[in-house]
């Protein structure tokens, strides 16, 4: 059988997802030996590739950067997984959103001029520094998402359950205590 | 006419990050920039908010060192409560930590860094990574992975999970060690210590082989800060903070934590999310400091542990006064590792983390608190003002990789010029810098309580914005 090729992408999220899958411990050898990891935060490939299988999203969609990928990621990909409670449901980074309009200038103002004591001021360098969105959305939002895996962070046996059912082939299904946030 | 390189992103590090290198007229690096990109707002979105909340909203700042900000948060309301909480209580908060610091400093060495320096800076990128290293060298990824699962059983076994455990409180902690998990962590520990000791005699082979690294990766003077106890020994949760500068001599000791903003300030960069803080007597650029472990190895006069303290005089001589190489951070990283496991033996040792007294309770006595810890990177500051009422105000956060911004710079500066020669810049080579980046492990979702992931673009870029040259790599 080929090799499911996976990836893992970070938006606006704090990486305990992440953190979380590399909690799966030696599964993650068992896994080198049946997946191909093509793009994700732990290694060095640069471009998403096309054709890939599955890929599982950390994060919030906060700024025109993970807008972006976002995008990019579902032309290439077949299987889209809302990878923790940020990507599911925007939870912690969307509680700027409480703030109403005007929330992206006000948290930066709050870090940059009024607790800065050198230079205050807003950072700003086109292309570099990507603009912050007006309303942190949950992936769903942005794109069509196959398949949702709560938790904040999912812990390691949920993740495990998933892919075991991933690599079986079979259409993965999270049941009962597998479905709660937090 | 003056070029930029851009490195774009960052991989293997904790966050997101591109780099900018800057070439003067006759091709030379004249200068380097990390930028940072991510950006999330907890210190505008928490006001509002009750300050019992924040040790269950800070750690979402960061999924690699939620234990840190737990902590401080924590400790930020024992200052607001203006308590002194039970000794259990602090001795379970230390142990908790020092759980932290096994798990984050394994999977910096194993998982991140150890690619580079094991399977060699030209290995092709596909195979540059911890599947990488399970390929080449089945039992030492798999003895890597088990260090921080260690470390992470610790921190579940006192709070109930590995990332993100709803446990310490304003006051002290929720729940004490069990005696099953007392059992339970005692029975890792020679496994525990075997595998520190494999990662001591790997690296010292390292140190033989990258004498070059080691003289260019981020091998500059600066001033060095962490916490010590009043003897100078390595803190990691209490104590007070010390500045020491590059021959090695204190220039400021026993200073109060909670008045950081009379000795710390902080500078914006406009492109990055990532503020620079300095030492305010010394101002601009001269009060750059470095944090984290090889900065608390160079405060630090003894370890406190016996089998770290043999170790520690080693990695002393390894400089003329301070330590100043960044790669370096890589050896003390194993120090403090070993460090941690001795102390976290010794915890075991004790039966007050049996004990059920763990709460101090108390109203508002005190409208500012600040919590300070040492996070795995660095010292991390969390400074709360809250109302009558208990309800935030302000919110400050200092976080440990802000606190290298302006080293990582130099550090990736130092790297190009070293490297980078003209237009011709391959792959292995921008490899070198960003594991110059890699050496500080920087935790970017904590640094701007904010943290991409594109194509790396590595393009040559004309002051009036021109494209001159573009490259990808994939």
């Amino acid at each position: 059988m080929e090799r499911l090729k996976v990836a893992t992408v970070w938006l606006g999220g704090c990486s305990g997802c992440h953190m979380s899958f590399l909690d799966l411990d030696e599964f993650l050898i068992e896994l080198a030996g049946k997946i191909d990891l093509v793009y994700s935060p732990v290694v060095d490939l640069k471009v998403y590739p096309n054709n890939v299988d599955v890929c599982l999203i950390e994060g919030a969609v906060c700024n025109e950067d993970n807008l972006e990928i976002l995008h990019k990621i579902r032309a290439r990909t077949k299987v889209l997984v809302a990878f923790g409670d940020c990507a599911v449901t925007g939870n912690v980074p969307a509680i700027r959103n409480q703030l109403g309009a005007g929330n992206d200038v006000n948290v930066l103002q709050c870090a940059y001029i009024d607790n800065a004591q050198n230079n205050p001021s807003l950072p700003k360098a086109d292309g570099i520094v990507p603009p912050l969105l007006k309303r942190v959305m949950p992936v769903a939002e942005v794109v069509y998402i196959e398949y949702f895996l709560p938790g904040c962070p999912p812990p390691a046996d949920r993740i495990k359950a998933f892919m075991v059912q991933v690599l079986s082939g079979q259409v993965p299904k999270l049941e009962g205590t597998q479905l709660k946030f937090g | 006419m003056s070029k930029r390189i851009v490195i774009d992103p960052v991989t293997r590090i904790e966050g997101h990050a591109k780099i900018s290198i800057y070439m003067d007229d006759a091709g030379n690096v004249s200068d380097a920039e990390f930028h940072v990109v991510e950006f999330r707002g907890f210190e505008k979105f928490c006001e509002g908010r009750p300050y019992g909340e924040m040790p269950g909203i800070t750690p979402r700042i960061c999924g690699i060192c939620p234990v840190s900000h737990l902590l401080a948060s924590a400790k930020a309301g024992d200052a607001i409560m203006a308590v002194n909480i039970p000794p259990a209580a602090d001795k379970l908060r230390r142990m908790m930590n020092l759980g932290q610091m096994v798990q984050s400093h394994a999977l910096s060495f194993f998982h991140l860094s150890a690619p580079d320096f094991l399977l060699g800076w030209d290995t092709p990128p596909a195979q540059r990574n911890v599947f990488g290293i399970i390929a080449a060298n089945a039992d030492l990824a798999r003895a890597g992975i088990r260090l921080r699962q260690f470390g992470q059983e610790v921190i579940e076994i006192l709070g109930g999970k590995k990332i993100h455990p709803a446990w310490a409180v304003p006051g002290g902690v929720r729940s004490p060690l069990t005696e099953a998990g007392r059992d339970k962590i005692r029975a890792w520990l020679p496994e525990v210590y075997a595998t520190t000791q494999v990662a001591f005699d790997l690296f010292k082979k390292v140190l033989d082989s990258h004498k070059k690294e080691i003289q260019i990766f981020g091998n500059f003077p600066s001033l060095f800060m962490g916490l010590v106890e009043p003897d100078g020994t390595w803190e990691h949760h209490g104590g007070k903070i010390r500045f020491t500068d590059s021959s090695g001599s204190i220039i400021a000791d026993q200073l109060d934590p909670q008045k950081y903003y009379e000795y710390i300030g902080e500078a914006v960069q406009p492109s990055s999310y990532l503020k620079s803080p300095f030492y305010k007597p010394m101002g601009l650029p001269d009060g750059m400091y470095r944090v984290g472990p090889l900065a608390r190895l160079n405060v630090a006069e003894q370890m406190g542990t016996p089998k770290a303290d043999a170790e520690l005089k080693k990695f002393k001589k390894l400089g003329r006064g301070a330590v100043m190489s960044s790669f370096l951070y890589h050896y003390a990283r194993l120090i403090e590792i070993l460090a941690s496991i001795e102390r976290i033996e010794r915890h075991l040792d004790d039966p007050d983390l049996l004990s059920g007294d763990l709460r101090a309770d108390a109203g508002i006595n005190s409208l500012r608190g600040v919590g300070v810890s040492e996070a795995p990177r660095g010292t991390l500051f969390h400074d709360y003002t809250v109302n009558r009422d208990g309800l935030l105000k302000k919110v400050n956060l200092i976080v440990a990789t802000g606190q290298n911004n302006l080293a990582m710079n130099q550090t990736v500066a130092q790297i190009a010029r070293h490297y980078v020669r003209g237009n011709d810049i391959p792959e292995p080579m921008l490899n070198r810098i960003e594991h110059g980046i890699r050496c500080y492990d920087p935790c970017l979702s904590c640094s701007t309580h904010a943290v991409g992931q594109m194509p790396l673009q590595v393009r040559l870029i004309a002051p009036d914005g021109t494209v001159l040259n573009e490259t990808l790599r994939g």
